[in-house]
């Protein structure tokens, strides 16, 4: 059994960041440094920020994107903003505020340590990125503005109009490639990793597929660094780019590296409603809309099919005002979303398909005008009049809650080291900062936290205690063995299935299908068992019938979705396994037997006050539960309210 | 061929898609049936329909480029009817419906084309050149950690603003497909302007134009003659005016590089 050690640092928590920087992290020198070779997989904030970084330390770094180019990360779409304790308002924020907020947003779930650690960095994020140029909202006075996300009672979230992500992520790129033109860097674009390379129980390598040549390659490091984002698309329908995937960190799960909390996934509130089956995303319409969008459904249900505006004040229940007054709008993700569901379910959701409520900027627009909606907005006004082909300045938008993060990930320790030793995760691919949810404008401050700030100091730690020099040829067994099972996995892929089974999107849509209503907002123990039923049966007809044409020695984008959507059908199992474990509510997972008279969850913190790490156990076998305790020592683990 | 309805009614159109083997390799025209579409599914969801189809048969799929399907993220490209990501200003390819187009049309698909772009499959190509150009000096050089106070340097809302309008660039090459000379005068003056209108780009601000334009000329990108076609194409509408900013950049770095007197002095401290 793995052993989960969380290796938090002693004393007081406030210091504990600055003690061990300063006493216990070990340096290695720097002419040692470029001696030692790091791979990075992923170029998002996390992997851009961590792979600038470490290069400028003097490391050799090598960054691997699947991608064609490491801007398009899915970091880039990101809209909302990035939440820092600066206190530039004077509204009474801190870093302890912004700490307690996340802990709490998180439904007690979060390591303590690791999230006053985020709160406490949040700060230095922002000067480097207005130092790289980051050209972010300013008032007239030139200082940086600020607004309010869910989650908070404070302005304290940085934005660039409606793509933050995009410009905090070019800020990260345009570090990664001043240090790639230094040759300080070399980035593989192109490049899939499809296997993690463990020797002695440390990870020294990768095994990647060329996307566009099909060329399988082995790469040794010192070190190796996971930072390639969330398990999302296991739904198929989220707001995740198409690409996204689990490859990475589930091929590194099944050579030991545990999977912590999988059942946590974030459900956003504010998307643009599905339309038809021919639907291959969801896009998401910015938490920062509800600073000033006002959420309601009509209290009749005979007035759902009416249009809007007909619909008089008094007839509409602008419910997250009435339940939550002191957030009002802006109460947490999954406290939203589930609302929204719970009207719908009543019968009072609109749209064509009932699956829907409204976001009403009228009263914004009586306050600002449309010109000043449109300073604030304008770029999500235009993306949901391009889906919709409506005006949500004449009418109000239609939203509905849609799969948007994967609050759950590989384990990392305090150092961000997963228990296999020399492999690292970073940003979203881990777990460690946000508990049972994320709040808003958290994900941004996360990725750059662990990319700039706490893997360039933790890495060191553990490079320090590893001979300069000793990296393993890539001709060894074990890098043999990994490239012969990718190649393998490849080869059963391509097999002529029977033909019946239908394309891999048919697949993919299936298996979103089971998730959705097996694992999706509201789970019980009936749908999880469901789900268990159903899943391993999707994954025996998959490699059975699935029908993948061409071969893999060229660009071939059917063998590529196969390949990942495999792995989708594996995860899907392990998160519905874990969330039926897992017999209370929390944050964004939420099971139905579990949860107080008004609907909100029920956390059971005598039995289920700790991270489930999932560990692999070879195929067929029961994956075994290991379990990290979550000691609070600071702050008291009690029921979340946000009336 | 834009026609925009708000009907719900389905319709059928005929694809002629560019298809290529692999760089080296010819490519034609083939022709393709797509019927019975919702018109609001978007473009790229109607070529899901119809790559599931080819599966289906075991046939190859026609190979494009997409991630986000957001507008945000770049990958997606192809020239649809003859114009760089389609028939409507300001939206990528990603962002096309199917209401932009009349039932029975027929709609031709590309690749974008230029010397500098090579075509790998289909309708993707190889847009690494715009990362080369980034790299020659697409960057403020601060070190992690180095930074002063975010607030420290008050920076005009004004100039934030047009900054941001420039930095909005998503790096998607439109503006080369639609430029009759492939040129990426759009793009590097986007981003030469972004560092330009900020105090944190000053220092280098002369070493960057010049190194930008220099790095584009060698990759064979051609030149700029004022026609626009970048900024109309230009999913984020940026507009031509950065290209005037940069060639004004241009002109002042070339003289200022060669009348400033530079510190020969090599010696290191000890």
């Amino acid at each position: 059994m793995a052993n989960l050690e969380s290796k938090i640092p002693s004393g007081a928590l406030p210091d504990k960041w600055r003690k061990y920087k300063a006493e216990s992290l070990k340096l290695v020198n720097p002419a040692n440094k470029r001696k030692y070779e790091v791979i990075v997989v992923g170029a998002g904030l996390a992997g851009s920020s961590a792979s600038a970084t470490l290069s400028e330390l003097g490391y050799k770094v090598k960054t691997f994107v699947f991608h064609d180019t490491p801007r398009r990360a899915h970091s880039i779409a990101a809209q909302g903003g990035v939440n820092a304790a600066k206190n530039y308002q004077n509204d009474g924020d801190s870093v302890y505020r912004l700490f307690y907020d996340t802990i709490k947003g998180g439904d007690y779930r979060a390591r303590e340590a690791n999230v006053h650690r985020l709160a406490e960095v949040s700060v230095n994020i922002i000067d480097q990125c207005v130092a790289q140029g980051v050209p972010f909202a300013r008032e007239y006075g030139g200082l940086l503005a600020n607004r309010s996300f869910g989650g908070a009672q404070v302005s304290r979230t940085f934005y660039a109009r409606g793509q933050t992500g995009q410009q905090l992520l070019l800020g990260a790129y345009s570090a990664l490639m001043k240090q790639a033109g230094a040759g300080a860097v070399e980035i593989f674009p192109n490049e899939e990793m499809c296997d993690l390379v463990v020797i002695d129980g440390q990870a020294k390598g990768i095994i990647t597929r060329n996307l566009n040549t099909g060329e399988i390659r082995r790469w040794a490091a010192d070190a190796v660094i996971l930072a390639t984002g969330g398990y999302g698309n296991v739904f198929n329908l989220s707001t995740y780019a198409r690409g996204s995937n689990a490859t990475a960190i589930w091929r590194a799960y099944k050579r030991g590296a545990c999977f912590a909390n999988p059942c946590y996934t974030q459900i956003h509130p504010t998307c643009i409603p599905v339309s038809g089956d021919y639907q291959s995303k969801l896009t998401l319409m910015s938490e920062s809309l509800r600073n000033d969008g006002r959420i309601w459904v009509p209290k009749k249900k005979e007035d759902c099919g009416k249009p809007p505006a007909e619909i008089a004040e008094e007839d509409r229940d602008y419910y997250l005002e009435r339940i939550y007054p002191s957030f009002g709008n802006l109460a947490p993700r999954d406290v939203s979303s589930r609302a929204a569901k719970r009207m719908c379910d009543e019968g009072r959701g609109v749209g064509e398909t009932g699956l829907g409520v409204y976001l009403d900027f009228a009263d914004a627009i009586k306050r600002f005008g449309e010109a000043g909606v449109k300073e604030r907005y304008g770029n999500l006004f235009d993306i949901y009049h391009e889906i919709t082909n409506e005006s949500a300045y004449k009418t109000p938008m239609r939203i509905y809650p849609a799969v948007h993060y994967t609050m759950g990930g590989l384990w990392v320790d305090y150092n961000l080291m997963s228990n296999v030793p020399g492999l690292f995760v970073l940003g979203e691919a881990n777990f460690s900062d946000h508990g049972a949810n994320r709040l808003g404008a958290s994900a941004l401050m996360q990725g750059l936290a662990d990319g700039y700030f706490v893997v360039p100091y933790t890495i060191g730690n553990y490079l320090a205690g590893v001979k300069p020099g000793s990296r393993p040829s890539v001709d060894g067994p074990a890098f043999k063995e990994a490239e012969e099972n990718v190649r393998n996995t490849f080869k059963r892929l391509l097999a002529p299935g029977t033909g019946k089974g239908g394309s891999v999107n048919d697949f993919h849509k299936r298996l979103g299908k089971i998730m959705w209503e097996c694992c999706g907002m509201a789970r019980t123990k009936q749908t999880l068992e469901r789900g268990l039923k159903e899943i391993p049966a999707l994954r025996e007809e998959y490699w059975k019938t699935v029908t993948v044409p061409g071969s893999a020695d060229n660009l071939n984008q059917a063998l590529e979705r196969a390949n990942r959507v495999a792995d989708f059908i594996e995860l899907g199992e392990l998160m519905c396994l874990d969330a039926l474990t897992r017999e209370e509510s929390c944050g964004g997972h939420f099971r139905e037997e579990h949860q107080y008279p008004d609907g909100e969850c029920k956390r059971d913190d005598e039995n289920f006050a700790h991270v489930a790490g999932w560990e692999w156990q070879g195929e067929g076998k029961q994956q075994i539960r290991n379990v990290e305790p979550l000691n609070y020592e600071t702050v008291k683990m009690s029921v979340r309210s946000y009336k | 061929m834009v026609a925009e309805t708000s009907s719900t009614k389905n319709i059928s159109v005929t694809l002629k898609v560019w298809r290529q083997a692999g760089p080296d390799k010819p490519g034609k025209f083939e022709t393709y049936q797509a019927k019975d579409l919702n018109p609001n599914m978007s473009l790229l969801e109607m070529l899901d329909v119809v790559n599931d189809e080819l599966e289906r048969k075991g046939e190859d799929p026609i190979a494009f480029a997409h991630d986000c399907r957001e507008g945000i993220c770049g990958t997606c490209s192809m020239v649809i009817d003859g114009k760089p990501h389609g028939p409507h200003k300001g939206v990528a390819t990603c962002q096309t419906y199917m209401r932009s187009f009349a039932d029975g049309a027929t709609i031709t698909l590309e690749p974008f084309r230029a010397k500098a772009f090579p075509v790998i499959k289909d309708l993707i190509t190889d847009r690494s050149a715009f990362d080369l150009i980034q790299q020659a000096g697409g960057f403020i050089s601060i070190r992690t950690g180095a930074a002063q106070d975010a607030n420290a340097t008050p920076i005009p809302k004004d100039n934030a603003d047009l900054a941001m309008d420039a930095a909005a660039c998503i790096g998607c090459g439109a503006c080369v497909a639609a430029c009759k000379n492939s040129s990426a005068m759009l793009f590097v003056s986007a981003k030469v302007g972004q560092y330009a209108l900020l105090p944190q780009g000053q220092p280098e601000r002369d070493s960057r134009v010049l190194n930008m334009v220099a790095k584009m000329d060698e990759l064979g990108f051609g030149n700029c003659t004022n026609q626009y076609e970048c900024s109309a194409a230009c999913p984020k509408s940026i507009s031509h005016d950065f290209i005037a900013r940069m060639n004004r950049d241009y002109i002042a770095a070339s003289f200022r590089q060669a009348f400033t007197a530079k510190s020969t002095s090599t010696a290191g401290g000890a």
